[in-house]
């Protein structure tokens, strides 16, 4: 299994002021950032993701909009950055939410750009985006897959073309010479990701052969990895564990409580990411129709991500660290409580080669959180890489 | 009578009903709500033909997509399969935009229009709206703005059959689909109102607070021959609101006009 490190780069000073107004995104002014202490901000998390190179840790970045709890607006800055800090870690873009952005072949170019610089360690996650996202970007989400696909298309033929240039008209895309340069080091592409929570969006990654990660939500994880599979054997091929991709909130300490003390505070990253304005959480078709037959019936409640293992839903806001852990949204404790859940959760899925750590989370300061990385690196990771192994086949860096 | 006519390769449901002149009605961005009494009182009067545009209801997306332009000529098309001649052209809300988007193209089958707190146009500068953006509004809010009493324009979903609640989901899902970006507006369209030449009623809610009557006195001096008339205590949806008054006001209108 591969550890892959991430942080949102969370402006946790204005939490308190966007619970109390209801929404944390979109709609709280940003006379509630301080620039002073989001340049101390952003500084101490590029170094906490430095320090991931150094211990042998992966690095992830995402991106939000318009939000308080993600200053990271857009990774290939973020990771531009850490390629030129870092020597060894891949660097997992996760990812640019390309039916958001107008100009897919500016995603090619500095995909590209990103893996020259940084030797061949991109992993470019090609994402749909939050419905929160929508507004920010001021995207139509009754057509986004649509123009998700288009913009996926594109971008692999951007990349993995070297005798260009070609033309694209398409349904929502236009362009007479695409010939991007550079071209990427991995060839014909660096590997590309997707994200989900859906039986769907697990088949369509398997007839890609992409890597598919699932955000906090155990309920999802086990159906969708499997449906992956199942599509990966119609297709005539084995998806081994390192196709799947899981995220959880994690916290270790060289006692059970201090490790459940660090990720209770990271865990405010759960608890906060979904307090948004009501109009901005559904825009209409972004979610299935299915899904909104269900929630209109329910009186406009919407089920989180986070589920009880009886499949209960549990209410994120205000949820326990004892409920998070048990959620499989958490792993916390010491380093052997911490392997002992992960290999638990991944067993239950059929088993999954990378985890998406996030190991820094709001309130939780430098101190602690360099402490958790490197405690983790030290005890943890060691017994993560003899779980779930990579296939010999895979990729690696070029020197 | 429901049925569903097939249009330049699209299956369109359509509810017909009454007769005498005929009558196109193009529905708001919530819907047709065949079963509110604007229909019946209409349909005393005049053969009313009322479809559900591509995405509302069982009427299919064009291509699974399609856009405005793609509706007036997909109407155009209708009139024309139809027969119609001498017609009423009716549209309330996003249905007045398509109205409008119609008649700049052809008035040749339609003698009068009756536009009903139509979206569609912008005539204020960049840094205002003429539409107010309903997508950011929850939905108690909305109501707010949308009726002069938003009690009558709750609906309890809980209690809709699935089929009913997809048929909701699925024109929520086609109005963004259309009006997303620019926001409920063709940017182009004010350029070409000129073009209608026939008498046309801008009936307005006078509580309506999606779009005013200020800026439904913009469009009466962008088109030629219209004359701008307010129903009392009714917002965005003057004909589910205030139905008495919409259907006497657009008789009053029709016979006046000819």
């Amino acid at each position: 299994m591969r550890v892959w490190y991430f942080s949102e780069m969370a402006y946790h000073p204005a939490w308190e002021e966007g619970l109390q107004r209801g929404s944390l995104r979109v709609v709280l002014p940003n006379r509630n950032y301080d620039p002073q202490i989001g340049h101390q901000l952003l500084n101490r998390y590029l170094d906490e993701f430095a320090l991931c190179d150094e211990v042998g840790l992966d690095i992830m970045v995402n991106e939000h909009h318009s939000t308080s709890t993600c200053l990271t607006i857009s990774v290939p800055m973020a990771l531009a950055i850490i390629a030129r800090e870092t020597k060894r870690s891949r660097l997992l873009s996760l990812g640019t939410p390309i039916a958001n952005r107008p100009d897919p072949v500016r995603v090619a170019e500095e995909m590209a750009w990103l893996d020259v610089l940084s030797g061949g360690r991109l992993e470019m996650g090609l994402v749909k985006g939050a419905p929160y996202e929508i507004a920010p970007a001021n995207s139509n989400p009754a057509n986004l897959m649509r123009r998700y696909w288009e913009a996926h298309d594109l971008i692999l033929k951007a990349m993995s073309t070297t005798d260009g240039p070609f033309s694209w008209e398409g349904e929502f895309f236009h362009y007479r010479n695409v010939n991007i340069w550079p071209r990427p080091l991995q060839q014909p592409t660096p590997p590309v990701w997707m994200t989900g929570l859906s039986v769907d969006t697990g088949r369509l990654a398997a007839e890609r052969g992409h890597v598919v990660g699932t955000l906090l939500s155990l309920s999802a994880a086990g159906p969708m990895f499997e449906a992956y599979r199942q599509r990966a054997r119609e297709l005539g091929w084995i998806a081994g564990p390192d196709r799947f991709a899981y995220a959880a909130v994690v916290g270790v300490g060289t006692t059970r409580e201090e490790g459940r003390r660090r990720a209770n505070l990271a865990a405010d990253y759960v608890r906060t990411s979904p307090v948004v304005a009501e109009p901005f959480t559904n825009p209409p078709g972004y979610n299935s129709l299915a899904a909104n037959i269900a929630m209109l019936k329910a009186g406009g409640r919407r089920g989180g991500f986070v589920r009880d293992r009886s499949g209960n839903p549990v209410d994120q806001t205000t949820a326990t660290i004892e409920q998070l852990i048990e959620s499989g949204t958490c792993f916390a404790g010491t380093p052997d409580d911490v392997y002992a859940q992960i290999k638990a959760l991944s067993d239950s899925v059929g088993g999954f080669g990378n985890l998406l750590m996030f190991g820094q989370g709001g309130f939780l300061d430098h101190a602690d959180t360099v402490a958790n990385i490197t405690l983790f690196a030290k005890e943890v990771l060691p017994r993560l890489c003899e779980l779930n192994p990579e296939p010999k086949t895979a990729a690696v860096a070029a020197e | 009578m429901i049925k569903t006519l097939f249009v330049a390769g699209t299956g369109l449901e359509v509810v017909e009903r009454g007769q005498g002149r005929p009558l196109l009605f193009l529905h708001a961005g919530e819907g047709l709500a065949p079963e509110r009494p604007w229909l019946d009182l209409l349909a005393r009067r005049y053969r009313v033909i009322a479809p559900w545009h591509p995405g509302w209801g069982n009427s299919a997306l064009l291509d699974g997509m399609g856009a405005v332009d793609d509706l007036a000529y997909l109407y155009l098309d209708l009139a024309a399969e139809l027969g119609l001649d001498d017609a009423m052209l009716v549209g309330a809300c996003f249905g007045g935009w398509l109205a409008a988007e119609i008649m700049v193209r052809s008035t040749a089958r339609f003698s009068q229009l009756v536009l009903v707190d139509p979206l569609g146009v912008k005539f204020v500068g960049r840094d205002e709206r003429d539409i107010t953006d309903m997508h950011a509004l929850p939905r108690a809010e909305y109501l707010k703005l949308a009726w002069a009493d938003p009690a009558k324009g709750e609906v309890d979903f809980t209690r809709l059959p699935d089929g009913e609640l997809a048929a909701i989901v699925r024109g929520r899902e086609a109005f963004a689909l259309y009006g997303w970006k620019p926001y409920m507006h063709n940017p182009r369209l004010k350029h070409w109102l000129h073009r209608i030449d026939r008498p046309t009623l801008l009936l307005w809610g006078a509580e309506d607070r999606i779009v005013t009557p200020a800026y439904g006195e913009s469009w009466r001096r962008a088109i030629p021959n219209a004359r701008l008339e307010l129903i009392a205590s009714a917002g965005h949806f003057p004909h589910w609101e205030q139905p008495e008054a919409f259907v006497a006001r657009l008789a009053a209108f029709v016979e006046g006009s000819r």
